[in-house]
């Protein structure tokens, strides 16, 4: 059993975000990278499969160098295999989706993760589009999962509730947060990280279906008003929610 | 002529409202491309088709097998891609709901198209394709030029108005299939009883970490329930197991943009303004004068939560 594991570098979600000068990207001066946080269960849930059943771990990202702590951050949860495949420029959800299915052909996995998003370009994509170019069937935001032998169950959210879902391997699941405790790295698993080395290779070289043309600011939200300071402002908060917002 | 469809999504034979936002939007498209425009439904008994007139949709193809009925990622893409292939679709519409996220790239990726997430806004036509859309959870936007062929576009629901509803009846045709990719399949939907979903309200109450408790989020239901409106969370919350993270606003949990959204005892940490800033209504109920939720409200009262939260139930009950 092949089990691959798909990861983004992002900036941390406390990061405000300014635009850079070119106005085509975040401007990084001072910005914290980590894990995609919904990768994190996905790495959580390939380790416990192996654990469970066996097999052999892969983590995959497409990037820059400065991807590697990520991958790094992996290798020391548990991973046994990092994988960087390497470009700095900018791609479209297509055009990353095409160069991890090759990859992940060729490693010829049996189980594919995924976070459900990542929180920087926020498209929820590539996961599918990779199921899609792999021919896998694929469940997205999985808050459970059961894989016994091939047949695969797994629960997952949808508007006011949730649907329980049944495939088989090979399969490919993008994880929401729920679906496990992601661990910690020990200190032993850090220093066995640092023995690993990364596979480091150009990613698939394809076109952009989807250029970016600029980033821009949300347009500033005009100052509200305060309404009041205690229980006597109710009546015309209300007032204004009627008459003036027309909501209510 | 090229064609633009738009996706019908039902569940339980039942339409989705976003689905003739995105109606709308598929016809102005078609128009300012000089396109056709066609609506594509995929399940086995579905009401009120002929609605998608309504919006300016003059025809819908529903696509039917009794093995649609439930929802089946690899069954819906695969019936959408065929026929979209079949009718040479340039661009392909969905209100990107929790089933249109998860299918629509599968729809893409099948057709080779450029795809666009969540836009929020377009412009449009013969020869460019402009799709804005929120990244960074709505920090930053982006602009984005679809340039392959065949375009899949998936748009932020409640951000679209559909207008008012003409009396125009589209032509249904029914295509019938005979088999189903049922590869991955729904054998279940477990209902949150009775509960509306963030995602989908057009109101949402949300209570934060001020509130001290998750005993004290009876408030928050009360008021949610006087204004027909969900039940929203803070991560803080979330976090601390007071609530569940179906319920939480903001980057890590759900990107919302309800008419009104009104977060009490929130102060308003960046990853959840990133969440709810582009309500139509703010309106923030907190201690602290300074709490950065002041930003973006458009109403705002400093006070306790406790106070001022039951007061607005009775006033609000007043007016009803």
């Amino acid at each position: 059993m092949k089990i691959v594991v798909c990861v983004s570098h992002v900036p941390d979600t406390a990061t405000r975000i300014n635009v850079s000068g070119d106005g085509k990207n975040i401007d990084s001066t001072g910005v914290t990278y980590i894990v995609n946080p919904y990768d994190e269960f996905a790495i959580e849930e390939a380790l416990k499969h192996k654990e469970k059943s066996g097999g052999e771990t892969y983590v995959v990202s497409l990037g820059g160098d400065a991807n590697k702590e990520t991958i790094k951050k992996a290798l020391a949860m548990g991973i046994d295999n990092g994988i960087l495949l390497k470009d700095d420029s900018y791609r479209d959800s297509l055009s990353v989706a095409k160069a991890l299915a090759a990859e992940i052909k060729s490693i010829g996995a049996d189980l594919v993760f995924f976070g459900k998003q990542s929180v920087d370009y926020d498209s929820s994509a590539v996961g599918q589009l990779t199921a899609e170019l792999l021919g896998m069937p694929l469940i997205s935001v999985v808050v459970d999962l059961s894989v016994e032998g091939s047949k695969v169950t797994a629960e997952r959210e949808i508007e006011g509730g949730k649907e329980v879902i049944e495939t088989t391997l090979p399969c490919v699941i993008t994880t929401q947060k729920g679906l496990n405790e992601p661990r910690y790295a020990s200190l032993k698993g850090i220093m066995a990280a640092k023995k690993k080395i990364i596979e480091e290779k150009p990613a698939l070289a394809v076109a952009n279906y989807v250029e970016l043309l600029q980033m821009k600011r949300p347009p500033a939200k005009e100052a509200g008003k305060i309404v009041g300071t205690d229980v006597s402002a109710v009546p015309e908060l209300v007032r204004l929610l009627r008459e003036e917002a027309k909501v209510i | 002529m090229s064609k633009v469809l738009v996706f019908i999504e039902q569940r339980n034979g039942i339409i989705k409202k976003a689905s003739f936002e995105a109606a709308r939007v598929a016809a102005d498209i078609a128009g300012k491309t000089g396109s056709e425009v066609e609506a594509v439904c995929i399940g086995d008994e579905v009401e009120s088709l002929e609605k998608a007139g309504n919006f300016s949709v003059p025809a819908v193809t529903h696509i039917k097998n009794k093995d649609f009925a439930n929802y089946s990622s690899s069954a819906y893409a695969s019936a959408l891609a065929e026929h979209a292939q079949g009718a040479s679709a340039t661009v392909v519409v969905f209100a990107n709901t929790s089933m249109a996220k998860e299918f629509s790239p599968l729809v893409a990726a099948n057709l080779d198209a450029g795809l666009a997430m969540d836009a929020t806004a377009y412009q449009v036509d013969s020869t460019s394709f402009i799709v804005t859309r929120p990244v960074y959870a709505g920090k930053a936007l982006i602009d984005v030029k679809i340039t392959s062929p065949v375009k899949v576009l998936t748009l932020r629901p409640n951000v679209f108005n559909p207008g008012e509803p003409s009396d125009l009846k589209a032509a249904v045709t029914v295509k019938e299939v005979t088999n189903a990719d049922l590869r991955s399949k729904v054998i279940e939907t477990k209902k949150a009883e009775g509960k509306l979903d963030v995602a989908e309200a057009d109101k949402i109450v949300s209570g934060g970490r001020g509130l001290k408790g998750p005993e004290h989020f009876t408030l928050i239901e009360e008021l949610a329930e006087e204004l027909g409106a969900a039940v929203g969370a803070s991560r803080a919350v979330v976090d601390a197991g007071w609530r569940s993270h179906s319920e939480q606003v903001g980057q890590t949990g759900k990107t919302v943009s309800p008419n009104l959204y009104i977060a009490v005892a929130i102060s308003g940490a960046i990853q959840h303004l990133a969440g709810m800033r582009s309500s139509k209504y703010i309106v923030a109920i907190n201690k602290d004068k300074d709490a950065p939720i002041f930003q973006v409200a458009d109403y705002g009262i400093v006070g306790d939560a406790f106070e001022i939260v039951p007061e607005l139930i009775k006033e609000i009950k007043k007016i009803k």
